[in-house]
């Protein structure tokens, strides 16, 4: 038997129902080895309105660069108190808000490195199927030669870099925007 | 390069919904209006969270078991595998479910449908796929309910299905529908894809084979995840 995969149908309005016991806004515990940071932000749709009925489903590699659970590349266990996952839920204004390690960076096909970056799979009703983003960090080094990133034309890349709230602060905020001049950049893989 | 290692097939034209669908009023604002932009599969696609029974508790896989007394409605099993779309088994699968009760109301502060709430029925249960990828639970069978996209809309009767097997790309969120139903055709959320077969792979069978005499109906359901191009390691009917 060889079908395609099922087709995707929009969580709805409901989805905390079956969801939210999953909630959670850290990706790892106090313990976990790295730079601590957390990440703050909002989801707007076209008309520029928060939306209060998303969800954001995040991974992401440890402090070395290493995942948790299934890692196809055999590179070990990732750090003691690191999980990599999290299903966020946003609040009535649409804000979302999560603590985590600085990640590591992982590497990309060929022999290149990624830059630090969290993978965001957001879902929400209006959506039939969810929608992959990635979270990249302003300043880091690694930025300027990583696969994805620069896969993304020049002007669109700004919608993708979280920058920190003040400097060396490690608080980090990003938007995300569904549509408009702003519309962050989605993926397809 | 080990198998788990190679990229994820490509998506198969007409058989995912696009971002937009008109008919579907809550897409308007919310779907991306640029072109997604395509990139290559990497190891944090291709990597992904690992699931274990300590998500599960004792009355996750039967929804009519989850309160002092049993909910009102037509008790049902749902029964069913989660393969690749090789056809190979997917173990330790998560789903997680989620549905409106037998009147068509949701256990939700938002839901607006005027039909009763019972003390019995929360409408939430999760489990794990076998070695085989087998899954099964039990329900009451949901109700058709109105929502406000056009006039006199109700969505066909459906339970949510939510999946993650080996790799992130592998994330499926679906609904599953029932045989025969009459709203199907009505319905813009089912009626999003283009592929015709797509579509009536998201409706389950009746299943006399599960049915438990004089006490529950069943109902088959398999879903397909996103696969890597492999050999098919066994053939199933």
């Amino acid at each position: 038997m060889s079908y395609p995969a099922t087709a995707s149908q929009t969580v709805g309005p409901y989805f905390k129902i079956g969801l939210q016991y999953l909630d959670s806004n850290a990706l790892c515990t106090e313990a976990a080895p790295g730079i601590h940071i957390t990440v703050s932000g909002q989801v707007f749709d076209g008309d520029g309105v928060p939306v209060p009925d998303a969800q954001l489903e995040l991974w992401q590699a440890d402090d070395l660069g290493r995942f948790a659970g299934h890692d196809p590349s055999g590179r070990g266990e990732a750090s003691d108190g690191f999980v990599g996952f999290a299903r966020v839920p946003v609040n009535e204004h649409g804000a979302f808000h999560f603590s985590t390690v600085y990640p590591g960076s992982v590497m990309a096909p060929d022999v290149t490195r990624q830059a630090p970056h969290i993978v965001v799979m957001l879902s929400m009703r209006g959506l039939l199927k969810h929608l992959y983003t990635r979270i990249y960090f302003a300043g880091d080094a690694l930025n300027a030669d990583d696969p994805i990133l620069t896969a993304v034309p020049v002007d669109r890349r700004g919608t993708l870099l979280a920058h920190e709230e003040e400097e060396g602060s490690e608080q980090y905020r990003m938007n995300i925007h569904l549509q408009g001049d702003d519309e962050t950049v989605f993926f397809e893989y | 390069m080990s198998e788990l290692q190679q990229p994820f097939l490509p998506v198969k034209p007409g058989t995912q919904p696009a971002f937009l669908h008109a008919p579907y009023g809550s897409s308007v604002l919310r779907a991306p209006q640029r072109p997604l932009i395509v990139v290559p599969q990497t190891l944090s696609e291709l990597s992904g969270p690992v699931f274990g029974h300590g998500a599960i508790g004792t009355f996750d896989n039967d929804l009519t078991k989850q309160h002092a007394g049993e909910p009102l409605g037509e008790r049902i099993i749902v029964s069913g595998r989660v393969l690749e779309e090789n056809g190979r088994p997917v173990a330790g699968a998560l789903v997680e479910v989620w549905q409106a009760n037998a009147a068509g109301r949701y256990l939700h502060k938002r839901a607006q449908h005027a039909a009763p709430l019972g003390p019995n029925f929360s409408g939430a249960g999760r489990f794990l796929t076998d070695e085989q990828g087998f899954y099964r639970f039990t329900s009451i069978k949901p109700g058709a309910y109105p929502w406000g996209n056009h006039y006199n809309a109700w969505r066909p009767a459906h339970i949510h299905f939510s999946l993650f097997g080996a790799g992130l790309l592998t994330r499926l969120v679906t609904q599953m529908y029932f045989p025969g139903d009459p709203l199907l055709p009505y319905d813009p959320i089912y009626n999003c894809i283009d592929d015709e077969q797509a579509k009536q792979r998201m409706i389950s069978s009746f299943d006399l084979e599960n049915t438990i005499p004089d006490t529950a109906l069943a109902f088959s359901y398999d879903v397909i995840l996103r696969g890597r191009n492999a050999t098919p390691m066994e053939t199933h009917k």
